[in-house]
């Protein structure tokens, strides 16, 4: 059975895309952060729609899971094929497809990698860009909306699902369906004013269609960046802080760190304000009212700014941010992962004591960041977790850790973001029964053979 | 296994895979493949697996560690502090795998060819010297330099006009140099890379040998991979010369006044940097100082330069093995493609190999009345100087 239906992908994909190779089956059922692994029965490597419909349609006849991967760097094992099946790695459709300069969109194939992405704008629309997340360049752009990531503008634009225009998507029963304006006209304007059917595919992790085509919303690219740096002591202060340079409008992203190391660094919260314009009038402009509005907290001493000369700004300013990349290898073992957990400002104070007393209780140092989502409408709070990969004991010890983290999140009222599997269990025990109900009732209309990365979501 | 203290560090984020300004993939297998496994970070996941005996050894397994061609893109463009060692560690699991007694057969092929006759070409070694026939370069005999053709240079036809046209503009310049000839053996460099590290001892040591006995004190290597060997891997055992890519050499001669230029073609010419010469030991420049000394030369960049170039598909044994394979995802053709799309009438090489990897996908993509390929040396030939 299983050579046949290797045949038959074989024959939708050509032979030197599909494998059933012991060097793939190892490296698919696995990710970077610290879920154990999960043996897919085939790897796949799609080109085109038509591929991908055609092995939709196989998998439902034979009733195989899917489970579609993007840059596989979401970290909670997200793509991990919890029931074997097929891995579909979309990163061969990586075309960008059309930019749309006077609406501001650019419709790109789902495997397009957000450096590819940047880099593209960069050079051919240089006064245009998109909201990068500080996930490696190789992440997707569609892996990255579909989990209602969030980046550089998240502050100023919400979170990224908010920046989706429209999608092109195969469903489970292998129809492809498109979403959005691009449905009914040929453009990819935006979702409004249509029923809004993209919330079928975010944040549902790949269990309901598989994403073949999106647009995202571009925003002007000012010339100048700048990034301020504020410390606080206190962490009460810090919604206050927060509410304060949102209310400025001024800062387009804002971000804070803290973390036991370095030494000189433990117990302060780091802002990082970072502040864009097309002028260096403006840009002054923009970094005096911060610096006024958070002007109390100097008189009391209670904060400050940090000097940082121009030259160190150059890594706190790149897009994505490698930094992020390198805490993989804080305790030089090659791993990490986080619990992002969405939550309003106010729990800031709770939330980061929670991180100290969880960081505390497994002996690690401690290390919570955080970006504050549309002008503070909410925050994603991380706290990360660096494991030795060498040391299977260390690696299961992260994952109590963020068992914990996500426990910790839900009760103080937050919400895993891109949950691992025991964490959904978690979300959707505490979720209104009603509201789980209807998520099955939507997930056997769309995938009645249950096929689509089953084992996630999974609703009693 | 060395470096197997190192390889869990790997986060597999894939930065590798990328140029600088993540434009495009640049791991040439990587983006042949598609698969994770041929990425550099697979690899890195892959060897530690192996090593810990979670996937068996098969021949698969080597093909995916023979077919990375050690052009140093994941080196100069991951995240972490290791990278340094990234081509190190691929050749050291390569090295266990001769051990182990696992390599691909293409590979033994090679090694037996260079054991047996001391080129991979399996050719007479008293045939080294053909390719300078006619020119009267003499034999090395205390002049300032030695002049290394190495293998491909020697042997492939493509190789040995290349090695002419060095010869020639060396030699009409007045530089004061010798040739081996039947004398000369393989570098190693491939050897060494194979993972076969004895036999590239071996090698390397007879060469310090001859090199000491004949008084050798500077080597200009017509092969950027000869001159990786003798330049960075020579010295450890003993063998401290000056080494020059000839390009190198050229330029100095340029600079100098030894070497100037009334006349040259009109020629649209980009520029390939050979990964031996460029990411592994830093010479961008002096290639390119070549060509715009050249009247007549436009040289138009491609898209991908310098320490972003994208490899021919050639390096890491692969011009002999071609484990990497063909296909119009093959190196060699996608950077054919890339010249072509600058304009460029020619594209100019500076190492044997690339020069014979390109002329090949030219014909597999059809480019032929669009661009030629041309060493460097040979545009210096066709100028009029003086
Ligand atoms: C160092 C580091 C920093 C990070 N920083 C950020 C950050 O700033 N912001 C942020 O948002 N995230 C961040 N992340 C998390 C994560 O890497 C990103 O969100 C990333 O964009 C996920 O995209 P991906 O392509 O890797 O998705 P994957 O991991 O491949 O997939 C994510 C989910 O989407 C599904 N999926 C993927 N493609 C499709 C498709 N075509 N159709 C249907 N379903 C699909 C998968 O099945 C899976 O459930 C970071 C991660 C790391 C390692």
């Amino acid at each position: 059975m299983a050579r046949i239906i290797y045949d038959a992908l074989a024959e939708i994909v050509g032979k030197e895309y599909v494998s059933d190779r012991a060097e793939e089956l190892f490296l698919y059922s696995r990710d970077p952060g610290t879920m154990d692994p999960k043996k897919p029965d085939y790897v796949v490597l799609p080109k085109s729609v038509e591929e991908v419909q055609a092995i939709l349609h196989l998998a439902n006849r034979e009733r195989i899971p899917v489970v579609p991967l993007g840059g596989g760097l979401v970290l909670s094992g997200l793509s991990r094929p919890l029931k074997g099946g097929i891995v579909l790695d979309m990163k061969r459709m990586n075309r960008i497809l059309d930019v749309n300069e006077k609406s501001r969109y650019v419709v790109v194939e789902a495997g397009c990698s957000q450096g590819m992405l940047q880099a593209y704008l960069n050079r051919n629309y240089p006064h245009l860009k998109h909201s990068i997340p500080d996930s490696p360049p190789s992440a997707t752009i569609a892996g990255n909306i579909l989990i209602h990531g969030s980046g550089h503008m998240s502050q100023a634009t919400g979170f990224h699902s908010e920046m989706l225009n429209g999608l092109e998507v195969v469903l489970p029963t292998g129809e492809v369906c498109k979403i959005g304006s691009c449905s009914t006209t040929p453009y990819w304007f935006s979702r409004a004013p249509l029923p809004d059917l993209a919330g079928l595919f975010l944040g549902w992790h790949g269990t309901t269609g598989v994403v073949t085509k999106l647009a995202i919303k571009l925003y002007p690219n000012p010339a100048k960046k700048d990034v301020m740096m504020f410390l606080t002591e206190n962490p009460d202060y810090m919604p206050d802080i927060i509410s304060k340079v949102t209310g400025t409008e001024m800062a387009e992203d804002l971000n804070v760190s803290a973390s036991q190391l370095p030494d000189y660094m433990e117990g302060l919260q780091l802002s990082l304000i970072y502040v864009t314009a097309n002028t260096i009038e403006e840009i002054d402009f923009k970094k005096r009212t911060i610096r006024e509005t958070l002007r109390s907290y100097i008189n009391q001493k209670e904060g400050g700014f940090m000097f940082v000369p121009t030259i160190a700004k150059g890594r706190f300013i790149e897009t994505p941010l490698r930094e992020m990349t390198k805490f993989a290898d804080s305790k030089k073992g090659g791993g990490f992962e986080y619990v992002g957990a969405i939550m309003p400002i106010e729990l800031f104070p709770e939330a980061y004591r929670k991180g100290l007393e969880i960081a505390a209780k497994y002996e690690t140092p401690y290390s919570m960041a955080v970006r504050i989502i549309g002008r503070a409408h909410c925050m994603m709070f991380a706290y990360a977790y660096a494991f030795n990969r060498a040391d299977d004991n260390d690696r299961k010890k992260a994952q109590r850790a963020l068992h914990e983290s996500n426990i910790a999140a839900l009760e103080l009222g937050g919400i895993p973001w891109k949950a691992e599997e025991p964490a959904q269990k978690l979300i959707l025990e505490r979720m209104d029964p009603e509201t789980s109900r209807l998520m099955n009732r939507i997930r056997a209309a769309l995938d009645p053979n249950g096929i689509m990365n089953p084992g996630n979501w999974e609703v009693k | 296994m060395e470096y197997a203290d190192i390889i869990h560090r790997c986060f597999r984020c894939g930065y590798c895979k990328f140029t600088r300004d993540y434009r495009d993939f640049n791991c040439p297998t990587y983006r042949k493949f598609w698969f994770e496994s041929y990425s550099p970070g697979g690899r890195m996941w892959l060897l530690r697996a192996w090593l810990n005996g979670e996937i068996p050894s098969s021949q698969r397994l080597a093909e995916i560690f023979y077919s990375c061609v050690t052009c140093g893109n994941c080196v100069e463009h991951c995240a972490l502090e290791f990278r340094e060692n990234l081509v190190n560690i691929f050749v050291a699991a390569r090295k266990e795998m001769v051990e182990k007694g696992l390599v691909p057969p293409a590979v033994r092929d090679y090694l037996k060819g260079i054991q047996t006759h001391g080129n991979p070409f399996k050719e007479p070694r008293q045939d080294r010297d053909k390719w300078a026939e006619g020119l009267g370069i003499p034999s090395y005999s205390g002049q300032d330099y030695l002049l290394y053709a190495g293998c491909v240079a020697s042997y492939d036809d493509r190789g040995k006009k290349i090695a002419r046209a060095v010869a020639s503009v060396l030699k009409e310049a007045g530089l004061s140099f010798g040739i081996l000839g039947g004398d000369e053996a393989s570098d190693g460099n491939e050897v060494r890379v194979l993972g076969e590290w004895d036999l590239f001892q071996m090698l390397a040591e007879d060469n310090i040998r001859k090199f000491k006995g004949l008084g050798v004190k500077k080597i200009i290597a017509i092969s950027p991979h000869a001159y990786n060997a003798f330049r960075n891997d020579y010295p450890p055992l003993g063998g401290k010369c000056e080494v020059l890519h000839y390009t190198q050499a050229l330029d100095q001669m340029i600079e100098n006044g030894k070497l100037t230029f009334s006349s040259g073609k009109d020629a649209r010419v980009t520029y390939h940097d050979p990964c031996y010469l460029g990411r592994h030991n830093g010479e961008f420049d002096a290639p390119r100082n070549i060509l715009r000394a050249i009247p007549g030369v436009r040289l138009t960049e491609m898209d991908k330069i310098k320490k972003n170039a994208l490899c021919c598909g050639g390096g890491g044994g692969n011009f002999f093995t071609d484990i990497i394979g063909g296909g119009e995802g093959a190196p060699a053709r996608v950077r054919i493609r890339e010249a072509a799309e600058t304009g460029a009438d020619t594209l100019a090489v500076a190492c044997p190999k690339c020069a014979k990897m390109f002329e090949d996908a030219i014909k597999a993509e059809a480019l032929e009345g669009t661009i030629k390929v041309k060493d460097i040396a040979e545009i210096v030939c066709e100028a009029g100087k003086g």
